[in-house]
Formats: C-alpha cells, structure tokens, sequence
C-alpha cells in the first residue's frame, strides 16, 4: 500500500525541515560550520603519519607545554612515534616530580622516569586559572575526542584566529576565532610561521603546525587506534565469511521444508 | 547422544539434558516466522556479551570520584586489549536497546502482546525498566561531565515529589548533590542489576514457553503441520542472525566506537561548570522529550502540578502505559496484516517515537517545544484514545484458515 | 551450543554437503570463539603500566663498604650489600656439602662485593633483620629473620633455621660500573 509508508515519509520531512529552519538564528551563530579534512588516520585502513606525529610533539613540546598539560600520556607511550629508550630517558629526565616520603619523611624532587605521566604545567586547576586570568587552559590528551567535530575542529581552531570581524566588541583578554563556539576564546593566537625548527626541515607554516599537532594530538586521545582497525580487518573478514556460512546452513537446513 | 550412558547418568538425578531436548531442541515453533523474531535471542546474546565484558572491566575499574576517570582510561590505554573491553561495553549497550526496542515494536506491530502472552509482555517491560536502570548507572561510572549532570539533572526530578520529594534525593545522592557515595552505590547497583535482568529473563523465557510464540498471521497453530522443531531450524537462522549483528555491531566498535557517545563524556566531571547542553544517551531521548514538553499544570492561576512534576509523572507513565496495552487493545486480532488501520497508526506512532527522539536531542527552544508538545500528546492518545477506538470500530481483514494453508498453500495472504 | 547435524533422512550427496558445511562451520566458529576468548583472559595479564614498573635501576656509588641499602622491586624489598673482604672470605670458605640448599658463593653474585638478594624469607615470607646497623645478622653475619629464626649467612644461604631455601637472588646486570638493573 503506497499510502502509509508516503505519509510517514512526508511528515517527517516536513516536520525535520519545519525545525531546522525554525530555529534561533543565534543558535546557528553559535555553532560555526566545521570544514572536513582528509586525515591520515581516518578512514578503514587509517594509520598515523609518524613524521608528523614526531613534528606534532615538537609543535607541542614548544608552544603548547607551557600552559597546557598530557597528564594521560607517560613518557614511555613515545616509543610508538619511533623514539629509541634513551632518547625517552632523557626527555622525560629534563621533567621533575615529586616522590617520597623519604627516610625523614619529607617529600622530594627527582628526574621523572619513563614510567612517569608527562608532568602538567601547573600544579592544579587552581594554579592554571590564576596564571590565565581565570581561564583554564585544558589538558590536551584527550581534546580530540572530547570536542564534537574531533581533529577537525581541532584544526580549524587553531587556523581560525584573524581580525575581529567590524561590529563586534571583543572583552579584555578575549580573541577572535571562527571556529570556537560563540567566536570569541581565552587563548592567544599559539602558532606562527617559523614559531619552531622543524627537525626533519619542513617549513614550519601556521598549516603545517596545525595539521602536525592535530595528528599528534589524535593520536594521544587514541593511542590504540592503528591496532584497533588492524583487529578490526581481521575480525570483519572472520565474520563475513563466517556470516556467509552459518547464511548457507540456515538455507541448506530450512530447504528441507516442502 | 541421548541413549549414551553418561548422558543418562547425569540425567536421571539433574534432567538438565531432558530439559535441554526439549526446551531448545523438539519445541515446537510455529514454521512461518519472520526476521523480526530473531531480535530476542540477539537481545540475549548481546546480555551474555556486556555482562562478561563489564565483569572484566570491574576487576580494572576504581569507583572513585577522584581514580574513576583516570582508571577508565588505564583500561584503555594500559590494559590489555582494555579498549577493546571497553567499546565492546559502551557500544554493546546501545546495540542490546536497538535490538530490545525492535524486538518491542514487533510485539506491538503483530499483537505479540494479546492474550495469552499478557505476562510474558510484562515480563518485557520490566526488562525494560532495569535496563534503563542499569544503563543510567553505569553511564555514571566514567565519571565526565555528563555522567555527572546527566545524573544530577535526571536525579534532581525526584524531588519533583511533593512533601518528601527533598528527602528522597538526598537519600538518592547520600548527600547534598551528586559525590562519592552517590558513585560508590550506582557502582554496587550497576553490578547488581544486570542479574536481576537475567533473572526477568528467565522468567520471560519460562513464559514464552508455556504460551509459545506468536506468529506474523497472529493465528494459534492448530496442530503440528503449523509447526516445526526449534532444532535444526531456529538454530540455523538465530546463529545467522547473529553472524549478521554482529557485523554491524563490531563494525562500530572497531570503526567507529564512539559514534553513539557524547563527546563532553571525555571531559572529567566538574561540579562547577554545566556543559552547555546536557543529553543523554541516545536510547533515552524520547523520555527525554517528553520529560521537558510539559508545562505548569494551572487552574485559575493556581499551579496545580508543577511542570516538573508533571514531566516525571508522563516519563515514567509513557512506559508504564505498556503494562496496559494488552486490555487497552482488546480486538481479537493480533496481526497488523490483518488490521489495515492498525498497521496505518503503528507506523504513525514510530514516525512519533523517532520525532521525539529527535526533539529530546535539541535543546527546549522554540519549534522543538511545540514539536514536543505535539509527539507526547500523540504518544499517550495513541494508546489511550486511539488504540481502543480501533479495537471497537476496526473491521478486520478476514484471517486465514491456519499457518500451513498460508506457507504450504504458496500464496501468502496479507503479507506486507 | 554448536549446531549438531540431524540425523534424519535420505540424500547422499546433498546430505554429505551439508554435513560437511556443518563441520567446517563448527570448526571455524569455535576457532573464533576461542580467539574471541583471549582479550578476555590476556586483560588479566600485567599492564603495560605495571610492566613498566618491573625493573628498578639502582645507583650503587653512595653504597660505602660494610653498608646495605634496601631498594623496592616490584614491591618487594631488595637487599644490596657491599660486602666487606671478610664477608666475602668467610662466604667463600664454607663447604657446601654442609649447606641445606648447596650453592657456592661464586654462583650467586656477579661481583663478589656486590651481593643483591630478595629481602623476603623463603620459609613464610617476612623480612629479615640485618640491613641497619644495630640489628642482630645471626650467627653468621648475614641475616636473621625474627618471625621463626632463621639465620642466613653472608652469601645469604640459610645456615639454621626453617628456611628450605636461600634467599633468593633477583634477575639484575651491570648497566655500568656502578649501576645495576632488577628485574
């Protein structure tokens, strides 16, 4: 019967349609479109780029570590961006944490250990908001995957910043950006041209740092992702062959009805 | 195998194989079933998956306000194939609603729940009711920003109750907001619950087997030529069906394991800062809605029933209503292919249920509240009003003479 | 619950095709069954933060003649002793024949200054005294464990007392002249 299903269909797209272009205008302001890119990791067969992974880390190391922490990452994870131990030895060494009681009962300093978290860059949320005029700037292990559009978004912030558009007041302390939410965000402009030597030679442009960090960035929210679709192949070819047999018994078995 | 002695022995003091025969094996199981009845058996699958995946993560998870999310994240990034316990938990959940509501909606759509299968039905709902239970709870447990106000805002209803309604939430929470001791017993509960549901189960199960199962004609078998042994045929096409959940299941959770989560999920919970728009998870959303679409109930501007209070009552009512549903629709026919008018209002109360998942996922402004307004008042007139009205006026399609006239005789009448 | 094969009916080469579907399918889904199984039981294995733990580096140069230090390995306490020309001597003139778990010295360090033992009793699991000054080292000079006494000696080999065994000593190597690494 043509009638049901064409009435249900037409009434929910009527009523869709109704709501979409009913609501507030100041609500389509607020969450700006979200350009999509190609990442290397998306995608079934997706992998991290590890060179940009490693240039990502030195974006990070030198323009992002000052405010903002890693603290689900330990020192030991760099291995899987191709770092050899002693290369993570010393880096993590250059970072102090505190340890103890010792003998006397007093708490200490020393060298932090591969095993170690990455040390934050404050020593709690109170320290963070009083170094940033209250603002607090966010732990960044998880931000891909904590904010809708993931790397996207992450990319398209921090290419957004440019002149406030002619009309708009911004308060003290607040930057235009496109991308974030209500357009205006606590946090300077961190990436300029040639803000850091890239080791391998690529020209540092604010892109290039942008997509590198980005990639590192996705990476420390899923660290598990390459060998997550690499069992994920495995298991969905099992399955559809799999599938297809336990299909051909259930034919075989009921073919033997009339 | 049945005659084999050790078989016999173990038989004669615990029939387990005798139980087994014949509950699973000679069962009689009307021949003309459809796809739609394999999504109880996936329902159970899916169960057996998330209980023994939730044992495993309990054993690395530290119900803590201050560890809970720190640990969560051990499991994903230091245990191993922790992340793969934990997508196969979190999407898990969201497949076992998908195949309990599409299992709900095929008792609705061919009268699965008509006597005799009143109990049986009930059984369902209240399978129903500690999923969403247990769910809710255990969205807590990661302990982000909206397991913490997704748990404040739904909590916070209770005291929507007159005269004790403070009280009760503050027993809830076993303080003045959502804390530790609130996380420490949603933990016990979330443990808990899951075999409280394997025991409604069981009882489900018990019941479907003294009435047997309903088919899509809604006709009784008249004899065995209507039905065939639940083995070979029911096992071969269950463990298809599984085959092919499965793979839309692992698809997500390989591919895209957080496709159903909310993104805020991944910031840890501060009491301080609300998230901009609390939503639940996606199963919850029709409630949702229709917690939110009413307003102050007045008489002569007297507030009789405060919104909120009103919003809890329908929220629990739109689900408790089902428990009705049997005596609410008292036609004779079961079948929607044979109640054309039925079948035009089933699909027509879907259309609503998925209108108002939609409107519960957008913030209560402008077109969405009326739109809100609108699918709740459709949603309880449907089983109030509409339901029984058809029951009365509806002239049913002639039904046919038994299950095997309509498989064997070639033509299938009334298929849709 | 695998699908058995119904027994009933004619059909010779129908019914072996599909005993034969039935078998590889059996076979190939208990093979996934199993591997489905692993992630399950390999969770409970050591993660990969606690493996990360499991080796300690010790720096041996504030460690004076004479002196023990007590480090934590896997939770556990180690005992590294440098020891004096006596201890050495004495351990190395004992005859074996006599010992209760027979081990010559030589086997059990890598450098005869340096002994590192696990500081856990092998009769029922306490510590034993003798790592600070001032605490009785037993007959023997070694160790004394307080809970049933028994006496180690400066090779820690059990002398007297209920101990079946030596202490035992850890897995370690030299990363340099004057650090060790356990485990």
């Amino acid at each position: 019967m043509l009638g049901t299903p064409t009435l249900v269909s037409g009434l929910m797209a009527g009523l869709f349609l109704l709501s979409s272009v009913a609501s507030s205008p100041a609500a389509a302001a607020e969450m700006p479109e979200i350009e999509k890119r190609d990442w290397s990791f998306d995608g079934i067969f997706g992998s991290f780029d590890r060179a940009a992974q490693q240039r990502g880390y030195q974006v990070y190391n030198e323009l992002c570590s000052g405010c903002h922490g890693l603290r689900l990452l330990t020192y030991r994870n760099l291995a899987a961006l191709g770092y050899d131990e002693d290369d993570i030895k010393a880096f993590a060494a250059e970072y102090e944490v505190t340890d103890g009681p010792d003998e006397e009962g007093e708490m200490y300093q020393r060298e932090a250990l591969p095993s170690d978290h990455f040390v934050s860059p404050f020593a709690n949320t109170n320290a963070a908001r009083a170094a940033n005029n209250g603002a607090l700037p966010p732990d960044l292990s998880l931000i891909v995957k904590a904010r809708k559009n993931g790397a996207d978004y992450i990319y398209a912030l921090l290419t957004g910043y440019g002149d406030t558009p002619d009309g708009r007041e911004l308060p003290d302390g607040m930057y235009y950006n496109a991308a974030f939410p209500g357009h205006q965000i606590a946090m300077p402009q961190p990436l300029d041209d040639d803000a850091v030597e890239y080791a391998d030679g690529t020209p540092a442009t604010v892109n290039q740092m942008a997509s590198d960090l980005t990639t590192f960035l996705a990476w420390t929210a899923s660290p598990e992702m390459e060998a997550r679709k690499l069992l994920g192949l495995k298991v969905m070819l099992f399955l559809l062959v799999f599938t297809a047999m336990l299909a051909a018994i259930k034919r075989k078995v009921w073919s033997r009805l009339h | 195998m049945s005659t084999h002695p050790v078989v016999k022995w173990i038989d004669e003091r615990l029939p387990v194989f005798t139980f087994l025969n014949h509950e699973l094996r000679d069962y009689p199981t009307p021949r003309n079933l459809n796809y739609w009845w394999n999504f109880g058996s996936i329902a159970g699958v899916v169960l057996m998956i998330l209980i023994g995946t939730g044992v495993m993560l309990a054993m690395q998870y530290t119900p803590h306000v201050n560890y809970a999310f720190d640990s969560v994240e051990r499991i994903m990034r230091d245990v191993n194939y922790g992340w793969l316990l934990r997508y196969l938990h979190s999407n898990g959940v969201s497949m076992f609603f998908i195949a309990v509501y599409i299992h709900l909606f095929r008792g609705l759509y061919f009268g699965s729940y008509k006597s005799p299968r009143e109990i049986l039905w009930a059984m369902g709902v209240i399978i129903l009711l500690l999923m969403m239970a247990t769910a809710f709870m255990g969205y807590v447990l990661p302990w982000g920003q909206m397991s913490f106000w997704g748990a404040t805002v739904i909590t916070n209803l209770f005291s929507a109750i007159p005269l004790v309604g403070e009280e009760i939430v503050n027993w809830l929470w076993g303080g003045y907001s959502i804390g530790n001791p609130t996380l420490t017993r949603f933990y016990a509960l979330h443990y808990l619950f899951p075999f409280l549901i394997f025991a409604v189960v069981f009882l489900h199960l018990v019941a479907l087997h003294t009435v047997k199962s309903n088919n899509p004609l809604g006709i009784d078998a008249t004899g065995p030529q209507d039905t065939i042994p639940f083995h070979p045929y029911y096992t071969a096409k269950d463990f298809f069906g599984f085959g092919a959940f499965f793979l839309v299941y692992l698809g997500f959770v390989f591919y895209a394991p957080d496709f159903f989560g909310e993104p805020d999920n991944y910031i840890p919970a501060n009491p301080l800062a609300t998230p901009p728009h609390i939503v639940p998870e996606w199963y919850f959303l029709p409630f949702y809605a229709i917690l939110r679409a009413v307003p102050d109930i007045e008489v002569f501007g007297f507030v009789l029933i405060t919104a909120k209070l009103a919003g809890v009552i329908l929220m629990f009512g739109s689900i408790l209503i089902l428990f009705f549903l049997p005596w609410l629709d008292f036609s004779k026919v079961r079948s929607s292919r044979f109640r054309p008018i039925f079948k035009q209002f089933f699909w027509i109360f879907f259309a609503d249920c998925l209108l108002l998942g939609w409107v519960g996922a957008n913030p209560p402004e402008g077109f969405f509240v009326i739109l809100g307004r609108i699918g709740t008042a459709f949603y309880f007139a449907y089983f109030i009003v509409i339901i029984p009205l058809i029951a009365y006026f509806e002239k049913p399609r002639p039904l046919p003479e038994s299950i095997s006239a309509v498989v064997l005789g070639g033509k299938e009448e009334g298929k849709s | 619950m695998t699908v058995k094969a119904q027994d009933a009916g004619a059909g010779g080469d129908d019914e072996t095709r599909r005993d034969f579907l039935l078998l590889t399918t059996s076979i190939v889904g208990t093979a996934g069954v199993a591997l489905s199984a692993w992630p399950f039981i390999d969770s409970m294995n050591p993660a990969a933060d606690v493996l990360a733990l499991s080796t300690t580096e010790v720096d041996l140069s504030p460690v004076e003649v004479g002196q023990s230090i007590t480090v934590v390995w896997r939770g556990t306490p180690v005992f590294v002793r440098h020891r004096t020309e006596q201890e050495i001597t004495a351990a190395r003139a004992v005859d074996i024949s006599t010992l209760r778990d027979p081990v010559p010295d030589e086997d059990r360090e890598i450098k005869p200054e340096w002994l590192v033992l696990v500081g856990i009793c092998p009769h029922l699991g306490c510590i034993p005294l003798g790592q600070k000054s001032g605490q009785p080292r037993g007959q023997w000079g070694g160790w004394f464990c307080p809970c049933h006494g028994s006496q180690f000696d400066t090779s820690g080999r059990i002398r007297k007392g209920p101990s079946p065994t030596n202490l035992v000593v850890p897995p370690y190597k030299f990363t340099d002249e004057t650090s060790i690494l356990i485990g």
